[in-house]
C-alpha cells in the first residue's frame, strides 16, 4: 500500500491529538483574556496600584454600589460590610469597610473573592485599595476592619444604575504574600 | 452510488474472490482465545466491538430499568437517593462511550474496508490496542460502584464542584475510565481516517464513496477534535480534587463556569459524533429497500460536513441559565437554528429518495422509516430547546429527558438496530428470522414511545430531571413512563435472540440478499471470508 503517506497522516493526527489536548488547557487563560477583554463574567480585573484617579467626577447621575458578603462554610468567620449599599456620582471615591470576626480558637487564613453583577459593568467599578488584593489572616477570636477604596468609572453605561460587588470569603493555606490584619 | 459496481461484474469479482481465496497463502483465523485476544482482522475486531457494544446496552439499560422502578411511584421506594444519583450518572456514560460509540466502531470496523475495497484496515495493529482498552475502561468505572461512597453520582455532565468538592473517593477511577474510553475512541478515530484516505480501491473517489464512508470520515475528525479537550477536562477535574489545583474552584480564583464551557466545547460536537454515522446507515438502507438511487447525494456529503462545522459554534445553548450575556444568548440561538438547516436537507433527501420509489418492508427498513420520523420528532423538541427565553423554562427538566432521548435512542440505537439487521446476513452468513424481527420492531416502536413522549408532557409541567423522588402530580405520567421503559427493555431480549439465533444457522443468505442493494460490501460472498479484497477491486 501507500506506506510512507500512511505514515505521513498518522504524524500529522497524533500531532493534531496532542494540539487539541494543549488547547483544551489553552482555553483556561484564553477564557480570563476573552473575559478581560469583554468585561464579561464579572470577573474584577484591577489591581493594587492600578490606575490613578484622573477622572472627573459627574454630577449629573448617581449610581448605587451595593455590597454582599458570602462565607464559604468551612470558614468559622463573620464577615459583614458595614454599610449595605451607597449612591456616588461616578467618578468620587468613596471607603467603605468590612469587618471580620473569626470566631475559632486558632488563626485562620481567607481569602476574599470578588464578582460584581452585571457582569458588563464590572470594569467600571475600580478599586485603589482592597483587601481583597491579598490574603487575610485572623488570630483566634480576633475581629479586623478590612478597608476598600473604589470609585465608579464615569463611563458607565447609562443602563447600569446598580452594580452589586459580591466577596465569598474562602478559607485559603497560607502563603508567602500572606499579611496579617492588625488587631484592634 | 450506482456506478460503483455493476450486477454482472458483481458476480464475476465473487468468482475471482473465491479463487483468490483458496490459492492465497492466507491461513485461517487462529483457534481459541488467540483469535479474539491478538486479532488483527478488522472482521473480528468488530464483532468484538458489536458484542462489547450489546453487553455494554444491556448494562446501562439494567440501570436505566432500576431508574423507571424508583420512579414508579413518588416517595422513596428501592434505592437511597446517593445510589440513584450513581445509576443516572453510569447509565449516562455507559450509553454513550460503552453502547452507542463503540457500535459504530465496530460498524466503521467491518463495513469501511468491505465498503472501499480494502483488505483490512490500515493500522491492524492499533485496532487491536483500541478495542482491547474498552473492557479496561469500563470494569474501571462499574468497579467503582463497588468502593466505599459509591460511583459517579454527578450526572455524566460532571460539573465541578459536584465532581470535585462533593464527589466521591472513587472519582479518580471514574476519571482514569474516561481517559482510556477516549485513549480507545481517539485510535478508531485515527484508524478511520487514515484508512479512508489511504486504502480506497482503484477509481474510488472521494465523491464516489457511499455515504456511510462519508459520515465515518467527518465524525473521525470531530473525534479527533474534541475527545483530546474531554481527556483535558477530567485531567483538571482530577488535579482540582487531588492535587490542590483550582481550574475550577472560584476559592482559588477559577471559575466552575469555565467548565461547562470546556465540557459543551468536547459534548456539543460529541452529540453529532454519536448522530453522523447514523446518517450514513440511514442512506445505505433507504436507497435500497425504495430500489432507487440515494437523492442528492452531494447535497448529502456537504450537509454532514455543515453540520460537523457547525457544531463548534453552539456549545453554550446547553448553558443558557448559567447568566450569558444577551450577545452570546442570541449567538448561540441562531447558530443552533441555524443547524436545522442542513439537518432537515438530509431529512428531505430521505423523504424524496422514498418518493416514487419500490418500497418495500425489510426489518431493517422498518427501523430506518422509524429513525426519519422519530428523530425528526426528537430534532423538532432540540429546536424548542434552541429558542433561549423557552429555554428558561426547559432547562433540567424532563423536556430535555425526552428531547435527547428521542435523538439518541429512536436515533442512533434506532439506526445501529437497522444497521445490524441491514448487514448481518453478510456477517453471519444466514437470513435472520423475519418475523422475529418484525416483533422486535413492532414492540421497540410502540414501547418507545409509550416510554419518553409522555417525559415531554412531565418536562413542560415542571419535573426536574435526576431526581429520585417527584410531587405527587406527576404520578400517573411516570407510571405509564415507566411501563414503557419495562416494556422496551423486554422487546431488546428479541434483538438478542434474532442475532443468536442467526449467528448459529438458518436459511443461508446469497452474496447480496437484498434486491436493490448496491455497493462493494455485497459483492464478496456471506459470510464475508475473513481476507477479502486481497487484489482490489477495479470501481469504475
Amino acid at each position: 500500500m501507500t506506506e510512507p503517506k500512511i505514515k505521513q497522516h498518522l504524524r500529522i493526527l497524533i500531532f493534531s491529538v496532542v494540539g487539541m489536548f494543549g488547547f483544551g488547557f489553552a482555553l483556561i487563560p484564553l477564557y480570563d483574556v476573552f473575559c478581560d477583554i469583554t468585561g464579561l463574567n464579572g470577573k474584577d480585573y484591577s489591581r493594587a496600584g492600578s490606575s490613578p484617579q484622573t477622572a472627573t467626577v459627574d454630577k449629573s447621575r448617581t449610581v448605587k454600589v451595593e455590597f454582599v458578603t458570602y462565607l464559604n462554610k468551612q470558614l468559622p468567620w463573620q464577615f459583614k460590610p458595614e454599610i449595605n449599599s451607597i449612591e456616588l456620582h461616578p467618578g468620587e471615591r468613596y471607603q467603605v469597610s468590612f469587618v471580620a470576626t473569626n470566631q475559632s480558637d486558632q488563626a485562620t487564613f481567607g481569602r476574599a473573592v470578588p464578582s460584581i453583577s452585571p457582569g458588563y459593568g464590572a470594569q467600571y467599578l475600580v478599586k485603589t485599595e482592597c483587601f481583597c488584593f491579598q490574603e487575610q489572616m485572623l488570630a483566634a477570636n480576633a475581629e479586623a476592619v478590612m478597608p476598600l477604596l473604589f470609585y465608579v468609572d464615569p463611563n458607565i453605561p447609562a443602563d447600569i444604575s446598580t452594580l452589586t460587588l459580591a466577596y465569598t470569603l474562602f478559607k485559603n493555606e497560607p502563603t508567602a504574600d500572606s499579611t496579617t490584619v492588625a488587631m484592634r | 452510488m450506482s456506478d460503483i459496481q455493476s450486477k454482472d461484474n458483481a458476480e464475476q469479482v465473487i468468482s475471482e474472490l473465491a479463487d483468490t481465496q483458496h490459492g492465497s497463502e492466507h491461513h485461517g483465523a487462529p483457534k481459541g482465545y488467540k483469535r479474539w485476544l491478538y486479532s488483527t482482522n478488522h472482521k473480528d475486531i468488530g464483532s468484538l466491538y458489536l458484542w462489547f457494544s450489546l453487553t455494554m446496552f444491556f448494562i446501562g439499560g439494567a440501570m436505566a430499568m432500576i431508574i423507571r422502578a424508583e420512579l414508579f411511584q413518588p416517595g422513596l421506594q428501592l434505592v437511597e437517593p446517593n445510589f440513584f444519583n450513581q445509576m443516572t450518572t453510569s447509565h449516562g456514560l455507559i450509553m454513550v462511550f460503552g453502547a452507542v460509540m463503540p457500535a459504530f466502531v465496530g460498524l466503521a470496523n467491518w463495513m469501511l474496508p468491505l465498503m472501499i475495497g480494502a483488505p483490512d484496515m490500515a493500522l491492524p495493529r492499533m485496532n487491536n490496542w483500541s478495542f482491547w482498552i474498552l473492557p479496561f475502561a469500563f470494569s474501571l468505572l462499574l468497579l467503582s460502584l463497588f468502593t466505599e461512597g459509591g460511583g459517579p453520582n454527578f450526572g455524566w455532565t460532571f460539573y465541578p464542584p459536584l465532581s470535585t468538592k462533593y464527589s466521591p473517593d472513587s472519582t479518580a477511577m471514574f476519571v482514569f475510565s474516561v481517559h482510556l474510553m477516549g485513549i480507545s475512541s481517539i485510535m478508531g478515530a485515527i484508524n478511520v481516517i487514515v484508512t479512508i484516505l489511504n486504502m480506497r480501491a482503484p477509481g474510488m473517489t472521494l465523491m464516489k464513496m457511499p455515504m456511510f464512508v462519508w459520515t465515518w470520515l467527518i465524525t473521525a475528525f470531530l473525534l479527533i477534535a474534541v475527545m483530546p479537550v474531554l481527556a483535558g477536562a477530567v485531567t483538571m477535574i482530577l488535579t482540582d480534587k487531588y492535587f490542590g489545583t483550582s481550574f475550577f474552584d472560584a476559592a482559588g480564583g477559577g471559575d466552575p463556569v469555565l467548565f461547562q464551557h470546556i465540557f459543551w466545547f468536547f459534548g456539543h460536537p460529541e452529540v453529532y459524533i454519536m448522530i453522523l454515522p447514523s446518517f450514513g446507515i440511514i442512506s445505505a438502507i433507504i436507497p435500497t429497500f425504495a430500489r432507487k438511487q440515494l437523492f442528492g447525494y452531494h447535497s448529502m456529503v456537504y450537509a454532514t460536513a455543515s453540520i460537523a462545522i457547525l457544531s463548534f459554534t453552539v456549545w453554550a445553548h446547553h448553558m443558557f441559565t448559567v447568566g450569558l450575556p444577551l450577545a452570546a444568548e442570541l449567538f448561540f440561538m441562531y447558530c443552533t437554528m441555524l443547524i436545522s438547516v442542513p439537518t432537515g436537507v438530509k431529512i428531505f433527501n430521505w423523504v424524496s429518495t422514498l418518493w416514487r420509489g419500490s418500497i418495500s418492508f425489510e426489518v431493517p427498513m422498518l427501523f430506518s422509516l422509524a429513525f426519519i420520523v422519530l428523530f425528526t420528532i426528537g430534532g423538532f423538541s432540540g429546536l424548542m430547546l434552541a429558542i433561549t427565553p423557552a429555554d428558561f423554562q426547559y432547562h433540567d427538566t424532563y423536556f430535555v429527558v425526552a428531547h435527547f432521548h428521542y435523538v439518541l435512542v429512536t436515533g442512533a440505537v434506532f439506526s445501529i438496530m437497522a444497521a445490524a439487521y441491514y448487514w448481518l446476513p453478510k456477517w453471519t452468513g444466514y437470513m435472520f428470522n423475519e418475523t422475529l424481527g418484525k416483533w422486535h420492531f413492532w414492540c421497540s416502536l410502540i414501547s418507545v414511545n409509550i416510554l419518553f413522549f409522555p417525559m415531554h408532557f412531565l418536562g413542560l409541567a415542571g419535573m426536574p430531571r435526576r431526581i429520585p423522588d417527584y410531587a405527587l402530580q406527576f404520578a400517573d405520567i411516570n407510571k405509564i413512563v415507566s411501563i414503557g421503559g419495562f416494556l422496551f427493555g423486554l422487546s431488546q431480549l428479541i434483538f438478542v435472540a434474532v442475532v443468536i439465533m442467526a449467528v448459529r444457522g438458518g436459511q443461508k443468505a446469497p452474496a447480496k440478499p437484498w434486491e436493490g442493494a448496491e455497493g462493494l460490501e455485497w459483492t464478496v460472498p456471506s459470510p464475508a471470508p475473513y481476507h477479502t479484497f486481497d487484489t482490489p477491486p477495479e470501481v469504475k
